[in-house]
């Protein structure tokens, strides 16, 4: 009898603490939702663990107008894009010729290539500063898109290479006995079967580069061509700490893409976690 | 036969792109920065070498001293803090849960993809004091620890507390998820075995499971360790290196140097610094590795 008891007595105390660590995880998400529906008076009158009364839209409507958050979206999506797009088409090929291709100099190309994966990005910033502005390209997306690709090599680079090297050898001579030309492989044998790895690439690359403030705010100066998470940053400067409502609502769209981004790849994500990609 | 792999224009085609970008762009600006810090002064205005010089200084000034101590207390907590109670809630994923297994995973992973400026202004709202109570301190007024109710931002031990317990909630789940990773791959047999032989929880983890986690447990510790030693990010979001200089650290302290202050040479030197602690730091990390085996 006094067994079931402690057995039962262990089984709460283990949901109390399972629920504890969830409601850490998800209330300041979930509060940050509903802050941002908030009317300005509710934040005066109303404790902050409050619901919010009604839907009060205005926020979002202040934070992309006013707050310029519209812009910054935009100028977020388009420079992770176009570097995400390279960052596909560099690792793929480079990760093809490094493990399926037959060279010289290989294995020290790839050693090559890995050293990146030791270098804290920081320390190649006060050069890079000094190369663009010497190639006027400072202060410009085109600095800041060359910067995503670059700081993606290595990291992608590993990851295709040590996919393609579990791939059998079998099906890509067996290509090029059937008369397969270099391109045409790439096209249809090593592009389909990269899929799973290429959205492991995408992913991972996407919440690095959209996450990315050290690039942006050094090199990009220009209020119209800022990034969100530049443009989060002076956000209270430029509205106040008072305006709690607004700025919960920009903090909100900076957040909901990487929310819908995670709702659809989530399992693909924790999945690449956990087989293998970063175990070394 | 194999010609098409051999394909040297092919080859060519497929590396030297990337090998272009990365070396001008990743691997020069490395062996700048090494040459830089022999110079002071902004490049094109008072650059001039000084040798040994920035070196020199960087052992006397107190500013780095004070970041350096900051950056360390906070790799430590940070380290502990990722690897130890990643470590548990792997474990909670392996034995505690049965049901929803998924979804705790997904909830507890979440904060990761979240962008650190947003996770900042979210918890400089939680910790707010003033112009009204945050979410942290309205909670404290409301249970009655009124005289807990503080500006947690603006004292200097709370302000690292409150980088630390952001950077935990932010990171967690990763760790968490990694070290999963690895207990699944220990065999339920192992367990149940041992389980069988009468070990209890403390045993079996001791000797069990700890042993066999190990290599992922150093993996996670050089990530913890080689991410936090360039904290930056999260810095500038939530504390802006406030109250004072209380939480500067080393990156914050090279980009201020560069570019706030100008001196490019002397903020090269201090990127020097983090260079070497995290390479330095690396190497330690496996060394300790492998002679323990």
């Amino acid at each position: 009898m006094k067994y079931g008891c402690t057995q039962k007595l262990k089984k709460s105390l283990k949901g109390i603490i399972i629920f504890l660590v969830i409601l850490i995880d998800a209330y300041p998400i979930f509060w940050l939702f509903t802050s941002s529906l908030k009317s300005p008076s509710e934040f005066v009158v109303n404790p902050s663990y409050s619901m919010p009364e009604g839907v009060y839209l205005k926020n979002y409507a202040k934070a992309w107008s006013q707050g310029n958050m519209g812009v910054y979206f935009r100028n977020s999506l388009v420079y992770t894009v176009i570097a995400l797009v390279f960052i596909v088409i560099l690792s793929i090929t480079v990760g093809f010729a490094l493990t399926k291709m037959e060279w010289k100099g290989r294995s020290l190309t790839s050693a090559y290539f890995m050293l990146g994966l030791m270098i804290p990005v920081t320390t190649s910033l006060i050069p890079l500063v000094k190369i663009y502005r010497s190639i006027h390209i400072i202060n410009t997306g085109t600095c800041l898109i060359l910067t995503y690709i670059v700081s993606g090599l290595s990291m992608s680079i590993f990851l295709t290479t040590s996919y393609m090297r579990a791939l059998p050898n079998d099906m890509f001579e067996a290509s090029v006995i059937d008369g397969c030309s270099i391109f045409s492989m790439m096209r249809y044998i090593v592009i389909p079967v990269m899929k799973n790895c290429i959205v492991t690439v995408v992913v991972l690359q996407f919440f690095y580069k959209w996450n990315d403030l050290l690039f942006s705010m050094t090199f990009i100066s220009d209020k119209d061509l800022k990034t969100l998470q530049t443009g989060l940053l002076y956000f209270e400067d430029q509205f106040g700490t008072k305006d709690w409502g607004a700025i919960f609502a920009s903090v909100s769209i900076s957040v909901f893409p990487l929310l819908i981004v995670y709702m659809f790849l989530n399992k693909k994500v924790i999945e690449g976690m956990t087989s293998g990609a970063v175990k070394g | 036969m194999k010609s098409v792999l051999r394909n040297k224009k092919a080859i060519a085609l497929f590396v030297l792109p990337s090998f272009i970008l990365y070396t001008i762009f990743v691997i020069v600006p490395i062996g700048c920065t090494c040459i830089y810090a022999l110079y002071s002064g902004t490049p094109g205005l008072n650059w001039k070498f000084v040798g040994l010089a920035n070196c020199r200084k960087l052992l006397m000034d107190p500013k780095v001293k004070m970041a350096f101590i900051f950056t360390m207390k906070y790799v430590g907590m940070i380290l502990f803090g990722q690897v130890g109670l990643g470590l548990l809630l792997a474990l909670m994923f392996r034995f505690w849960i049965k049901r929803f297994n998924n979804l705790v995973r997904t909830i507890t992973f979440f904060p990761i993809v979240l962008p650190l400026i947003a996770v900042g202004q979210l918890f400089r709202k939680i910790f707010e004091i003033q112009p009204n109570y945050g979410l942290f301190n309205s909670i404290l007024a409301n249970i009655g620890l009124t005289e807990y109710v503080e500006a947690w931002l603006g004292r200097p031990q709370t302000a690292l507390i409150c980088l630390v317990v952001m950077g935990l909630w932010n990171s967690i789940g990763f760790y968490a998820v990694i070290i999963y990773g690895g207990l699944l791959d220990i065999s339920n047999d192992i367990i149940e075995a041992a389980q069988i032989d009468g070990a209890r929880p403390i045993q079996l983890f001791k000797s069990i499971l700890f042993p066999l986690l190990r290599p992922i447990i150093i993996t996670c510790v050089v990530f913890s360790f080689t991410g936090s030693i360039k904290v930056f990010e999260s810095i500038v979001a939530l504390t802006k290196g406030g109250p004072g200089e209380a939480t500067v650290s080393l990156a914050k302290l090279m980009y201020d140097t560069a570019f706030e202050a100008g001196n490019y040479g002397y903020g090269s030197a201090i990127s020097m610094v983090i260079f070497v602690v995290c390479i330095l730091g690396a190497y330690v990390i496996r060394r300790f590795d492998s002679k323990e085996v």
